[in-house]
């Protein structure tokens, strides 16, 4: 896998591969091109309740494709605001359009600064470009 | 595409019902309807929606079609690693039907039912003897609840000498449900990683090993098919901290007769009568999952177990260390009969001839095979072998691929993508009932794969094409599931 | 002669070659991985070898070992029962197809095993009036202990309520099962008539519970009024699991789904399994579709082939231990296979009438046997609420005692409840199926009112 995938350079990356998009202290949380293409078919993705609190660098949720589960981690710390409903009939969605539709969660940060420690889009490209070799 | 059979495909069973039809009848009833013991209408239902109405014959027929869709061992090899699937001797099946057997009911009061206690009995002696531990139980319904009422009654060593600890160490090869049944037992699960060798890594081991660590759990041979060589080292190190070791023996067909995991520093250890000792899989089962300790665990064995009183032998239920219970009554009977009839039929020397040509087996597929596929781990395999589809990488084509396309040879695949420590890895596995032509056609089927592999990608990557049904969508199964069929739902 | 046996197909000659072929010089050099002072000197303790005759005749004595009545004259229950099993049942389960073949993870050369057991999955549901089943779990014990968990999982309290008219073999289980999971096990009481009492359980529930366990019908033999039980339990938040130990009774019984159980578990042997002295047995576990993502055991989903064929396939693998590990919803891998489709074979055989009719036989036949036995001067009733096919009755004597000269007698009057409540020395668990005939039941309640 190299960094064919696409990694747009307005958004944040965790070596988790998760992206972060971040306005006015919301952040929108998914998963990156990479993830998706490594999981294959996602069939199930479990999100936390409204409500919930997160913690960076600790699950928040799972995503599953046929064989296998991963974790999903939270790029920053805060409260969960919204959570996208339409992935419980449409886990699909997330391998389709992982940045757009295929979004999971919105926090409110706590920190609005953690977002500071994230990869850059240049600096996730290199990241699992190293991986891969 | 070839012709198929212009029969449809087997309707379910509430597709081909009609109604009306019936395929038993029952004597006429010879007492008065129920009277003043009649059950109240509130307690009663009318209808059995959507049951099937079938006669005998169409009963037959539907189970006679279906199972014919079937692979299974006595149409070929299923080279499946860590199965141990064996040929099923009939005779088995024989006497597991002995009325005095089959039809005698758990509740039999015991002076009533000592064939069944002796037969019990003889088979716990004979795998002590075998494995060279001190008792067995015969309770666990598999391998797994095996593992689940070892840490058990691990636990209970530990407890019984003030402190229970937390955590059990379980290495990065091992089988899910290690630290499925650790955590049953309410431990904390951590791994322990292999060495370039495969197995334990014996420093790593003994860096973590603290009074905080309950047991190690460890399959021997691995499942690399590998001996863990530095097993005593290992039973050491545990021991000189006040823990214990279990051994998975889910892979004992590899040395029966050649060595014993009690004489190996194992304090516990479960093993499968589905696998060494020949009982059919059944499609999924019945198993049975016997636990073998040492005199410290004896105390915590599952109650009811059984002893001499003279002549008799005896339930005793007062255990007061026992872990308990883990299941109703015995245990699987019917596949005790089967296992004792299959030790019988081998004997002392049988079973050391039958570990001696499983490892063979499995050595000359190896030997066949390396030239061509990636070999992992170059340590010396006893019963089974573990290759990749690394030497494929270029065609694309993967070791899922592969399985698929053995089918269309006639195989059933090896195990696929286990243990997690090897990328696309293919677990192989014989057992000591293949014969040589079985084994070299399997071998020519492989090679043939490699060739098809780099020649035509897309006939390994399409395959299966010649079996009942092809590659099944299991994403949509995944995120649509239909797990029964309901009124008003056809096939389209 | 050495080497040579009849499930070992290589001749010497074949051996050799193949040593050579793998590259060792001896036999004794396949072990060589094996340390050296671990290596077995002298043969294994263990008896044999027999040829198949010696084999059969060894057997057969060992069988033979077993002194019981007729079965005709038997009358225990307790958790195991005796059904007539069809010819066909076990015609068809010796095909080998069924019982040689391996778990089906590969559905394309497995569509013969998914698709009887996506069957027994929808029969069980039918049967229970729930929306799911999975493929079947070891025995009815273990299975209650697996819905225990499962329901906490959906409702986390961390506390389950188990009525004390449990079989008490299911009642330890638990307990063994839970020990070390953080789930408090309490025990809620019975009524006069014997079954378990909503109040009770309506107390406990008020300081919460993920969880109500009844038996339904329960130990002693009574029918449970589940709706009440299901109405209390809902009400506070709570699942009710509903635990079965004779599936034959569905034949009759209402639905429990649809008196409100959000599990109905248990055993389901007597659904054509043999008694076999306890085991392979066959546990089934069956709920409402919000527990889907929760159950444990293996699911068989419907699927389409890249032909467009319908198709069978193990699914929601991820749930499993072979992939969740140790947040797996259950450790269990090898399950009852067969013992389902030995069931699935029993219950299309029979169909919707035969097990109507199958069922009112058994009840008539145990409500004859209860009739003739309170003709009787000097016996009780202690659990009198209604019964399926089985019921206690209090002896003037010992129950144990009366047991013993009855078998002399070539008749296995019950179970004596001593057995597990000691207080109970008097009590006698007794079953009647349709495998008694009247001359039986009327030579039982003659010789019980003799004693």
């Amino acid at each position: 896998m190299s960094a064919d995938g696409i990694y747009p350079d307005d958004l944040k990356y965790t070596k988790e591969h998760e992206w972060l998009e971040a306005r006015s202290g919301r952040a929108t949380v998914g998963v990156t091109h990479y993830a998706q293409a490594e999981l294959g078919d996602i069939v199930y993705v479990e999100l936390p309740q409204v409500g919930a609190a997160v913690v960076a660098g600790e699950a928040f949720g799972t995503v599953e494709s046929v064989k296998a589960v991963s974790e999903l981690f939270a790029p920053a710390s805060g409260t969960v605001a919204e959570v996208n409903g339409a992935l419980t009939d449409k886990p699909d969605v997330v391998n389709r359009d992982p940045y757009g539709d295929g979004w999971m969660i919105r926090i409110t940060m706590a920190d609005p600064k953690e977002v500071d420690g994230l990869m850059t889009a240049a600096q996730y490209r290199k990241y699992i470009e190293d991986e891969a070799n | 595409m070839e012709t198929r059979n212009k029969r449809p495909p087997e309707g379910l069973l509430f597709e081909v019902s009609r109604p009306g039809r019936r395929g038993a009848d029952l004597p006429p009833l010879d007492v008065p309807a129920d009277g003043k013991h009649h059950l109240d209408r509130r307690f009663r239902r009318d209808d059995i929606e959507g049951f099937p109405e079938l006669s005998e014959v169409d009963v037959v027929r539907h189970y006679t079609r279906l199972s014919r869709l079937n692979y299974a061992i006595d149409l070929g090899l299923y080279p499946l690693g860590s199965c141990t699937m064996k040929y099923n001797p009939k005779i088995n099946e024989k006497v597991a039907r002995l009325p005095g057997f089959a039809d005698l009911h758990p509740q039999t009061p015991e002076e009533l039912a000592q064939g069944a206690l002796r037969l019990m009995h003889s088979l716990e002696r004979a795998l002590a003897a075998i494995c060279g531990m001190d008792r067995f139980t015969l309770q666990p319904a598999a391998g797994a609840q095996g593992e689940q009422v070892g840490i058990l009654m691990v636990r209970a060593y530990h407890q019984d000498k003030g402190n229970p600890r937390q955590v059990v160490l379980i290495p990065d090869s091992a089988h899910g449900t290690n630290p499925a049944s650790a955590h049953l037992a309410g431990y904390k699960v951590e791994q322990i990683p292999s060495n370039a060798r495969g197995c334990v890594d014996v420093e790593a081991l003994r860096k973590r090993v603290a009074e905080d660590v309950a047991v190690l759990m460890l399959t021997n041979p691995n499942t690399l098919g590998v001996f863990e060589g530095e097993i005593e080292t290992v039973a050491r190190v545990l021991h000189d901290r006040g823990a214990l070791l279990y051994m998975d023996g889910a892979n004992l067909n590899a040395f029966v007769g050649q060595a014993r995991p009690g004489d190996m520093g194992v304090d516990v250890h479960h093993l499968n009568l589905h696998k060494t000792f020949s009982t059919p899989h059944g499609g999924g089962g019945p198993g049975a999952g016997p636990v073998g300790v040492k005199k410290i665990l004896e105390p915590y064995l599952p109650a009811p177990v059984i002893e001499r009183d003279g002549d008799t032998l005896r339930l005793r239920h007062d255990r007061p260390k026992s872990v308990g219970r883990i299941r109703s009554f015995h245990g699987n009977f019917g596949m005790f009969v089967r296992a004792w009839a299959f030790i019988l039929a081998h004997g002392p020397d049988g079973l050391k001839r039958m570990s001696e040509t499983a490892v063979l087996n499995a050595n000359y597929l190896r030997a066949r095979l390396q030239k061509t596929w990636h070999l992992p781990y170059d340590e010396p395999s006893l019963h089974e072998v573990v290759f990749s589809d690394k030497n494929l990488e270029a065609t694309g084509v993967r070791t899922l691929d592969v399985a698929k396309r053995l089918m269309d040879y006639g195989f059933h695949p090896p195990t696929i993508y286990f243990p997690l420590i090897v990328k696309g890895a293919l677990m192989i596995e014989p057992t000591e009932t293949e014969s040589r032509e079985e084994l070299d056609l399997f071998v020519d089927a492989l090679m043939a794969i490699d060739a098809e592999a780099r020649q035509d990608p897309d006939l390994v990557k399409n395959a299966p094409h010649t079996t009942p049904i092809r590659r099944l969508d299991e994403t949509t199964a995944a995120r649509q599931p239909v797990l029964r069929w309901t009124p008003g739902q056809k096939e389209k | 002669m050495p080497g040579v046996h009849r499930y070992l197909p290589l001749s010497e000659a074949e051996r050799a070659a193949m040593l050579k072929a793998a590259g060792f010089s001896r036999p004794e050099d396949l072990f060589a991985s094996i340390p050296e002072k671990l290596r077995l000197q002298g043969a294994l303790d263990v008896p044999g070898p027999l040829a198949e005759q010696d084999l059969l005749a060894d057997l057969q004595g060992r069988a033979a070992e077993n002194r019981v009545p007729d079965p005709r004259a038997q009358f225990l229950g307790g958790g195991a029962y005796r059904h007539y099993q069809p010819s066909i049942v076990d015609h068809l389960l010796q095909r080998t197809e069924f019982y040689s073949s391996y778990t089906p993870y590969q559905p394309e050369i497995s569509q013969g095993t998914l698709q009887a057991v996506f069957e027994f999955q929808t029969l069980i549901c039918q049967l229970t009036g729930l929306d799911l089943s999975n493929a079947s779990m070891y025995e009815g014990a273990s299975s209650v202990a697996e819905a225990i968990l499962m329901a906490d999982r959906l409702t986390p309290k961390k506390k389950t309520l188990l009525s004390d008219r449990l079989h008490p073999e299911y009642a330890r289980t638990v307990r063994t099962y839970l020990a070390h999971i953080g789930i408090e096990v309490q025990t809620f009481g019975h009524r006069a008539d014997g079954t378990a009492d909503p109040q009770q359980a309506a107390q406990a529930l008020a300081s919460g519970a993920s969880s109500v366990v009844v038996q339904h019908p329960n130990f002693f033999g009574c029918v449970e009024e589940v709706e009440t039980l299901a109405a209390v339990t809902k009400q506070a938040g709570a699942q009710l699991i509903v635990a079965m130990n004779e599936p034959i009774s569905l034949g009759l019984l209402k639905a429990p789904g649809a008196q409100g159980a959000d599990i109905v578990v248990g055993e389901a042997q007597g659904l054509g399994v043999p008694l076999s002295f306890g085991g392979p047995y066959l546990g089934f576990l069956a709920a409402r579709a919000a527990f889907m993502r929760h159950m444990p055991g293996r699911l068989v989903g419907e699927a389409k082939d890249v032909d467009g064929r319908r198709g069978y396939v193990l699914t929601l693998s991820t749930r499993e231990q072979h992939i969740r590990r140790e947040k797996a919803t259950s450790n269990i891998c090898t399950n009852e296979g067969l013992c389902a489709l030995t069931a699935s074979i029993y219950m299309a055989t029979l169909g919707k009438t035969g097990m109507m009719d199958l069922a009112r036989h058994n009840h008539a036949k145990a409500a004859y046997a209860r009739t003739r036995l309170e003709a009787a001067p000097g016996l009780q009733f202690p659990d009198p609420a209604p019964f399926f096919n089985e019921f206690v009755v209090r002896l003037k004597g010992s129950a144990a005692d009366a047991v013993r000269r009855l078998a002399e007698k070539g008749i296995l009057a019950g179970l004596p409840l001593a057995r597990y409540f000691p207080d109970r020395d008097r009590d006698l668990l007794v079953c009647v199926t349709e495998m008694n005939p009247k001359a039986e039941i009327d030579r039982l309640a003659d010789e019980i009112g003799r004693l």
